[in-house]
């Protein structure tokens, strides 16, 4: 007896806005390589074109694809389809901890709100007419701030985290990632405003270290390193100043 | 900045009750080797500044490692914040202290 359908996937799509939604189901028809941003962006073309959903360079880059795939945060544009699909399904959901704007698009504002409140800004000590800083790439500060500068952006830590979840006002992975390498920047001079801003209330003393971020993040970065390095830079602060 | 002391307060909380919690346990498996009551264990703890200042030590981390470890359970899964938040910890920190104190005196006071 053929199996009915085998080449296409059940598609589970969660639709709907701020107050609230459903899951819509779909078919859609296998293809070699295939990712799981392809998978929706099939559904958008061929089956429903009210979906929203967020991309723009499908290789990687911009951290903009994001989303729930079976429960877990992905970039859906470097997902495949056959790593993640269970018994032939699919359910993409809009990423968890972020209010929803539409269908799998989420608002983003406090994620990035949240790297403003950690100072994610760079703030540097020198003028165009000077010359480019000289920092050796062998400088613990710099070895330390390159493996947590491969960030995009995509939020998919956040989605991870639960201390996110339980506490709306704690900054969260990326952004305090964010601040550990710029305080191993020697080119920034606001390290000591940072350093109050992310060891306050809701900063890098909540995170509980269990690295539910370092095991999504796409870029295989490790937030809870670099924010068990703010922790230990804020103590140390602390007993020097007494 | 109280946030950061809160944080200092545990981690420094923990380290005192570590080893104590390990001489005690040691202690304890050495002192019962050949059978003990607790008249002699109260023989030998009764008036002992030692073990008055150990016990007390102990009590007193406890109190404090409990009473901020709470805070930050009440604060994550019940959003409790402000005066109701700091004035439970502190209640439960005295509390704990409290009883802690008094078992300390019935060990060591005669
Ligand atoms: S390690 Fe910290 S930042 Fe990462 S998921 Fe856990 S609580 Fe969140
Ligand atoms: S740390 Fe990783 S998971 Fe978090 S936003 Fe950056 S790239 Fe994404
Ligand atoms: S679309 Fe740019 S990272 Fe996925």
């Amino acid at each position: 007896m053929p199996m009915p359908n085998s080449d296409h996937i059940k598609v589970k799509v969660w639709r709907g806005d701020a107050g609230g939604g459903s899951f819509a189901e779909f078919e859609v028809p296998q293809q070699p390589a295939q990712t799981v941003l392809d998978v929706v962006t099939w559904i958008q073309r061929h089956a429903d074109s009210t979906l929203s959903y967020r991309f723009a360079c499908r290789v990687g880059m911009c951290g903009s694809c994001a989303m729930m795939v079976n429960g877990i945060p992905r970039w859906t544009c470097r997902t495949h389809v056959n790593k993640v699909v269970q018994d032939n399904r699919l359910t993409v959901e809009p990423l968890r901890n972020l209010p929803v704007i539409k269908d799998l698009a989420c608002d983003m504002s406090e994620f990035f709100d949240k790297w403003k409140r950690a100072e994610g800004q760079f703030s540097g000590t020198n003028t165009r007419a000077q010359a480019v800083a000289a920092i050796s790439p062998a400088e613990p500060a710099r070895r330390a701030a390159n493996a947590a500068i491969e960030c995009i952006n995509c939020a998919i830590c956040y989605a991870a985290c639960d201390v996110v979840s339980w506490n709306p006002g704690y900054l969260g992975p990326a952004a305090l990632n964010r601040a550990w390498s710029l305080q191993n920047d020697s080119r920034d001079r606001r390290h000591g405003e940072r350093l109050r801003a992310i060891s306050a209330d809701g900063g890098c003393l909540s995170c509980h270290s269990q690295q539910g971020c370092a095991s999504y993040c796409p870029n295989e970065l490790n937030p809870t390193a670099s924010i068990a390095g703010l922790k230990k830079m804020a103590a140390s602060a602390f007993f020097r100043s007494r | 900045m109280i946030e950061l002391r809160l944080y200092l307060a545990q981690r420094i909380s923990a380290a005192i009750m570590a080893p104590l919690v390990l001489v005690h346990l040691g202690v304890m498996i050495y002192a019962i080797q050949g059978g003990v009551s607790a008249d002699e264990i109260l023989a030998r703890t009764r008036g002992s500044l030692l073990w008055g200042g150990f016990y007390g030590l102990f009590v007193i981390a406890v109190a404090v490692h409990a009473a901020i470890g709470l805070r930050n359970i009440l604060s994550e899964w019940l959003h409790l914040r402000g005066l109701l938040l700091s004035g439970l910890c502190w209640f439960i920190g005295f509390a704990l202290l409290a009883a802690g104190l008094r078992a300390v005196a019935a060990v060591v006071g005669s």
